[in-house]
């Protein structure tokens, strides 16, 4: 038996959250929203940064609604695309040294999304996964749950249906 | 009735996120409400073609919709969204100003209803719309 020896864990880390970070990055609303991933392996966890601009109701006070959509929608978004491309980062097919402004993979569309508001967001940091329940050629189904103190108390849920990047197509 | 829509308008602007993003209240009163929010580079959602994230479009229609059923003539104070669905139709057109206009159609008790649309210039063609229910609170 002749096995290839692993990569170091230095390059494997390396790769993998330079392709995550040049992803996210990129985006200016998840930087004005102070959104950040951590990752484990290819799990993403979303972390809604407090800040007081994120403040939709001052009296109570909480996080606007619309800011709990957003949070939600771009977890969406980042985990969909970083599952799509999980396998050319893998296979060194895409560099993450590369994608930089103008050359970066074009990104899922959001077709529609539907926000389950159960309790209201409390001025501290907040926290999403979300799964792809689904993801076809052209459509994906994916869902998301976000939390604050604990995992099992979830503050908001969302569902969204998103249309998957096609390859151009390649003429000979 | 006028006491109300000055009510629901110095709430609307006194929310830290819409001034942030630059939401300004053009129309309200009788369950109907517009709010238009200009082009900013912090909004990109696609740093490719410039297009603003969904993610905003929400932000609007959420407080939108808000903003329609505090200034319905039955409703008793503030509002908080239960659900809310976006469709998204098209992209919208980068450096254009992003138009929504929603209206809260029934009222109970406990529940509003609320539709709404996004537009950017070109009114014919909707960017997204918007439908939820919203809850009714006695107070702010």
């Amino acid at each position: 038996m002749n096995r290839s020896r692993p990569e170091p864990v230095q390059v494997v880390k390396q790769r993998r959250d330079a392709a995550l970070a040049a992803l996210v990055e990129a985006v200016p609303y998840i930087r004005f929203l102070g959104i950040t991933f951590d990752r484990r392996g290819d799990e993403l966890t979303a972390i809604l940064n407090f800040d007081e601009k994120l403040i939709g109701n001052p009296f109570l006070p909480a996080i606007h609604g619309g800011v709990t959509a957003a949070f939600l929608e771009v977890t969406s978004v980042v985990t969909l695309n970083w599952a799509h491309l999980w396998p050319k980062i893998e296979s060194g097919e895409l560099d993450p040294n590369e994608l930089t402004a103008g050359k970066l993979p074009r990104q899922p569309k959001t077709i529609d999304f539907t926000v389950d508001y159960l309790r209201s967001g409390l001025p501290r940091d907040a926290y999403a996964r979300a799964t792809v329940n689904r993801a076809g050629r052209r459509y994906a189904s994916v869902h998301v749950e976000a939390w604050q103190d604990h995992k099992d108390r979830l503050f908001a849920q969302a569902t969204g249906h998103f249309l998957i990047p096609q390859d151009p197509v390649k003429k000979d | 009735m006028a006491d109300k829509t000055q009510l629901a308008r110095q709430f609307i602007e006194a929310i830290p996120h819409a001034r942030e993003l630059g939401m300004v209240l053009t129309e309200i009163g009788d369950g109907m409400a517009e709010i238009t929010m200009a082009y900013d580079e912090k909004l990109i959602g696609d740093p490719e073609t410039g297009v603003i994230h969904g993610g905003a479009v929400s932000a609007v229609m959420d407080t939108c919709c808000g903003a329609a059923v505090m200034s319905h003539p039955s409703a008793p104070g503030g509002t908080a969204t239960i659900d809310l669905r976006i469709d998204y139709m098209r992209a919208a057109t980068p450096g254009q100003t992003i138009v929504t206009r929603a209206t809260c159609h029934h009222i109970t008790r406990n529940v509003a209803f609320v539709r709404a649309v996004a537009m950017d210039d070109d009114s014919d063609r909707p960017v997204a719309t918007a439908s939820g229910a919203f809850t009714v609170e006695k107070g702010f």
